[in-house]
This record gives C-alpha cells, sequence and structure tokens, in this order.
C-alpha cells in the first residue's frame, strides 16, 4: 500500500516534471488525463458490477454531481481546490445515499432502471434549473484553478499529473476496498445473496455502502472531468455517459480487477482512431463493439486469465 | 460446542387450503442422530423451513433448549443455534473453499465492516483450516466452490453450515444425486462429524440402506403428519410404515 502510494506520488512528479523537459506531447497529455477520467469511472462502476453484482444503468449521476457540485463551489470563489474537491465527494457521496436507499432494495432489472431513472431525473433537474446549472449550455464563464502544493491545474501536465495520481490512488483504495472483509462480503453478496443473509450479512446494508463507495469515486471522476473541460455540461449525467462506461467494462473484463482499466484504454484509443477516419463514428464504433463482445463473450482480460486457467488445469 | 434439544410442538403450516404440516410435534434430544423420512410430498423439507424460518409457522412453536426460537428472522435463528444444509448445493460459487469457509464465519461473526484489514485474517484462516479437515476438504483449499465435483459441492454446503457451530444441524438429503460409492462416503463423514462434534443431527434421507444403518431414531412423515416414530428396528417392524412406505422390501 504504501508503496502504491510513493508510485503514484512518482508519477505526479513525472507529468510535473514533463514542462520542463518539454516532451510532454499533448495528444498524449491530453489522453493521460482523459485515461484517469474514464478510467476511475469505470473502475467505481465495477465496484458495483463485478464485485457486487449490480448493475447500475445511472452511474453518470454521480459523474455529473461530482461535476456540477464541484464546478459551481470553484465558480463561487473562494474555494482552495482541494476543500472543493472534498466537498464535492461528500455532496456526491449524500446523492448516492439517498438514491441507494430507495434503489438497492430491488434486484436486477428493478434495480438497473430505477438507478436509470433517477439519472434522467437529475439530468432534467440540470436541464430545467437554468439559474444554477445554466441549463443546456452547460456551466459557462470557465472554472477558476488556483494552484495549490505547487501544482498549477491550467496547465495540461500538472493536470494529467494529478488526473493519474488520482486514478492510482482511487485503485488502490479500491482493491484495499476488494480484498477487505468487507469486499469479501461483497463478493459474497453477488455470488449469492440469499446463503450470504442466511449467515447474517445485511444484504441491504452492505449493498447500499457499496452504492455510496462507487457515487463517491465517481464523484472524483467527475471532478476531473470538470476541471479537463473547465466547466460542466448536462450530458455527463446523461444515460450515454452511463452506457459508455459499461462498455468500457464489457471490454475490459468485469473479473479481473483491472480489466475497466483496460478497457477504457481500448474504447477511448478506437474512439480516437475511428474519430479521425470517418464521420459515422457511431456506425463503426458499434460495429466494433459488436464483435468485441459477442466474438468474445466477456471482457478482453476475464478472456486471457480464463483462457490461462483452463491451460494450467489442461498442462498440470 | 455440544448438541442442543430440539423441540417441536403441535407445528402447523397452511399453503392456502392445503395443509403441509399438520400438527408435528417431535422431540430431537441432545447429541443424537434422527433420520426423517417419508414418501415425496410428505412435507419434510416444509419441517425444515419452518424450523429455520424460512417460512413462517402457522402454528404451534419450534423451541431450541426449551426457548422458543418460533417467528425469529432466520438470521437470529442461525445465531441461537440451528444450522441447515441444502438439497441442492447452496454456495457462493467463485470463492474458493477456505475462503468460503472464512467468509461465512466473519459474516456470522459481524466481522465483514472492516475496511482496512485484509481477508482472511489469520485467526479466521485457521478456524476454516480447522472445519476444511473435519469435513475432508483440506486438498481442495484453493480450489473455487463451481470447479468442485458435485460431492465435495455437498460436502462444503455442510462444512459452510459446521463452520457456525452449531448446536442443531439438519442436512436435506445430503446423498441426492450421488452414485452409491459416493453416497456411502458422504454418509460416514456425516457420521464422523456427528460424533466428533457431539451435535445434533437430523437428517432427510431416501435410502433406507443408509437410514437404518446409522440413525439412532427414525420419524416417519406422511400427509404432513408424523405417522410413526422409533428406532429403526421398530420403525421396520411398523406395519403402518411397511404399508405407507417402506414395502416389504426393507421390513423385518
Amino acid at each position: 500500500m504504501a508503496r502504491d502510494i510513493l508510485l503514484a506520488g512518482v508519477i505526479l512528479a513525472g507529468f510535473l516534471g514533463l514542462e520542463f523537459t518539454g516532451l510532454g506531447s499533448s495528444g498524449l497529455l491530453d489522453f493521460a488525463i482523459r485515461f484517469a477520467i474514464f478510467g476511475l469511472l469505470a473502475m467505481s462502476l465495477n465496484l458495483l458490477i463485478g464485485t457486487t453484482g449490480l448493475v447500475s444503468f445511472g452511474h453518470a449521476a454521480y459523474f455529473g454531481m461530482g461535476a456540477y457540485s464541484f464546478g459551481l463551489l470553484m465558480q463561487s470563489g473562494g474555494w482552495s481546490i482541494p476543500a472543493a474537491i472534498a466537498v464535492a465527494i461528500l455532496a456526491t457521496a449524500l446523492l448516492a445515499l439517498v438514491v441507494g436507499a430507495l434503489c438497492v432494495r430491488l434486484s436486477e432489472i428493478y434495480f438497473a432502471f430505477l438507478t436509470l431513472a433517477f439519472q434522467m431525473l437529475l439530468h432534467s433537474l440540470i436541464l430545467s434549473w437554468i439559474g444554477l446549472t445554466g441549463g443546456d449550455q452547460g456551466l459557462m464563464g470557465g472554472i477558476p484553478k488556483p494552484a495549490f502544493w505547487g501544482i498549477e491545474l491550467a496547465k495540461p501536465a500538472h493536470l494529467a499529473g494529478f488526473g493519474m495520481f488520482c486514478l492510482l490512488l482511487s485503485v488502490v483504495l479500491l482493491r484495499q476496498i476488494i480484498r477487505s472483509p468487507f469486499g469479501a462480503a461483497l463478493r459474497m453478496l453477488r455470488d449469492n445473496p440469499d446463503r450470504a443473509g442466511f449467515l447474517g450479512l445485511s444484504v441491504y446494508r452492505y449493498r447500499l455502502a457499496a452504492f455510496v463507495i462507487a457515487g463517491a469515486f465517481a464523484g472524483l471522476s467527475g471532478v476531473l472531468m470538470s476541471l479537463y473541460v473547465s466547466g460542466a455540461f448536462p450530458t455527463f449525467a446523461f444515460w450515454t455517459t452511463s452506457g459508455e462506461a459499461i462498455f468500457m467494462i464489457m471490454l475490459g473484463g468485469i473479473q479481473v480487477f483491472l480489466g475497466p482499466l483496460v478497457g477504457t484504454a481500448i474504447f477511448l484509443l478506437l474512439n480516437d482512431w475511428i474519430t479521425a477516419l470517418t464521420e459515422h463514428h457511431g456506425l463503426f464504433m458499434g460495429t466494433i463493439l459488436l464483435i468485441i463482445t459477442l466474438g468474445l463473450r466477456k471482457g478482453l482480460l476475464d478472456f486471457v486469465m480464463e483462457w490461462r486457467a483452463a491451460r494450467r488445469r489442461a498442462a498440470p | 460446542m455440544s448438541g442442543g434439544l430440539l423441540e417441536l410442538r403441535q407445528l402447523r403450516k397452511n399453503f392456502g387450503g392445503v395443509v403441509a404440516t399438520n400438527d408435528v410435534s417431535l422431540r430431537f434430544e441432545p447429541g443424537t442422530l434422527s433420520a426423517i423420512i417419508g414418501p415425496n410430498g410428505a412435507g419434510k423439507t416444509t419441517l425444515f423451513h419452518l424450523i429455520t424460518g424460512k417460512l413462517p409457522v402457522s402454528g404451534g412453536e419450534v423451541l431450541l433448549d426449551g426457548s422458543a426460537i418460533t417467528g425469529l428472522d432466520r438470521t437470529e435463528i442461525v445465531r441461537r443455534g440451528i444450522g441447515r444444509a441444502f438439497q441442492v448445493a447452496n454456495l457462493f460459487p467463485s470463492f474458493v473453499v477456505r475462503d468460503a469457509l472464512a467468509a461465512a464465519l466473519m459474516a456470522h461473526a459481524g466481522r465483514t465492516a472492516s475496511l482496512a484489514r485484509s481477508f482472511p485474517p489469520r485467526d479466521v484462516a485457521e478456524r476454516a483450516d480447522e472445519v476444511m479437515e473435519l469435513c475432508g476438504l483440506a486438498h481442495l483449499a484453493g480450489t473455487e466452490s463451481r470447479h468442485l465435483s458435485h460431492g465435495d459441492q455437498k460436502l462444503l454446503d455442510i462444512a459452510l453450515a459446521l463452520a457456525l457451530d452449531p448446536k442443531v444441524l439438519l442436512l436435506d438429503e445430503p446423498t441426492a444425486g450421488m452414485g452409491p460409492d459416493e453416497r456411502w462416503r458422504m454418509i460416514e463423514r456425516v457420521h464422523g462429524l456427528w460424533l466428533a462434534r457431539g451435535l445434533t443431527l437430523v437428517f432427510i434421507e431416501h435410502d433406507m440402506d443408509i437410514v437404518f444403518k446409522i440413525s439412532q431414531s427414525v420419524r416417519v412423515l406422511r400427509y404432513g403428519a408424523v405417522l410413526a416414530e422409533g428406532t429403526p428396528d421398530e420403525i421396520r417392524r411398523n406395519p403402518a410404515v411397511i404399508e405407507a412406505y417402506l414395502g416389504e422390501e426393507h421390513a423385518l
């Protein structure tokens, strides 16, 4: 754990140092920050889908909530970035607590659709509360980025480094959560909620806790997004954003811990290449996703790990 | 933990107009090994559902060591000391055997709220190892539950119940779906557990050779009511049981 945090620090320092070396091409930095944002979103969603067995279609609500609450705090003036991040994550966790309390009692398809419904509710609220959110124009006017601890997020290299730092820190925390007794309880709920309840676990409380934790990490991802685009837009909380996060997880694999990150990288690279090649972007993207999903029947890392496990069993 | 006294008093269960359990009164003495037999639909599994709180009773009482557990939450009933294994193994497919047992132990002890420690903590892993040893699963400690053979899955199911230190253990057809050899291995294992732990063991079984070989007493259910009870020899001589269920093949 200490080693991982050190590594995160080194990465941050590395990106901070990029501006002095002149190596930081803008394309790479741009990719790094987007990878951090969507990787974190996908990893947080996979705590629900892969670990707890709860398929949420409304995860973008917390992405949007993190982005808007952070953006609004910074625009209101007087907030330092770390304080605003902490409050934005807290606000997002609170939203996840309220929504989760109503949703996690339901199972499977009902759960999925209720989370989707709450997300669309938030989306409509953002659109119609123009005085606060700017409606469909989004949060305009830019987000001030005062320097803190020697980090200036207005510089792309610093922003990319900070994003990667947040991603790595979150990945370490999520890994600890999954490996802890609490994580074991979540996996029991995924495998067999009936027997887990029989053994004395409160299915409701543990699902709710997972929902809130996943929401909080998605909130942090939303914060990074609003820093990246220097604003916040209603699409952050639209169902397509939830759908993209689910796609990333499906591409990379849900059973292997780092699967969602692999999926995020594939998704972003595909997206960039296809956008550069053709204007019929959705058509090609959809076809490729369809081929991968139907061809492998599982995410890439899941496929590789199962293939290796099968080979090990075959040749003792 | 030693065996508990399980008493059923005038236990009743109606499903609409159908009486699935009809005023059943039974007494299972501490540390005894008893079989419940009866034709399909006699209400054997329903009886287990009522004892464990999986189904609410329509009337009557269940007592463990003299205190009523009727109507308690099924988790609380487990805490009081009634364990149960299922007819179809009811497992955590992605858990390796040791982790499944450790997770069951921690869930039961209310120790799963911790985020900071690693799973499984050493003391829990050691207790899981003891249970595996007892059940003959030690060589499979690192195998995922879904990759176990049918017999080993049933064994793990029993081990999960046993991990919680029950005073009374209910086994619903521990040998269901097994071939003859595997069946006997299983029942010897169960018999050994009973000897080692001294708990009160009640099992539902269709194989009469097994029932008459190992059980101390036998209860026969038919149409949800108790048709007869007694030692294996008494049951094999009972004309009503022979006519209703056993046939001449197993009669003395």
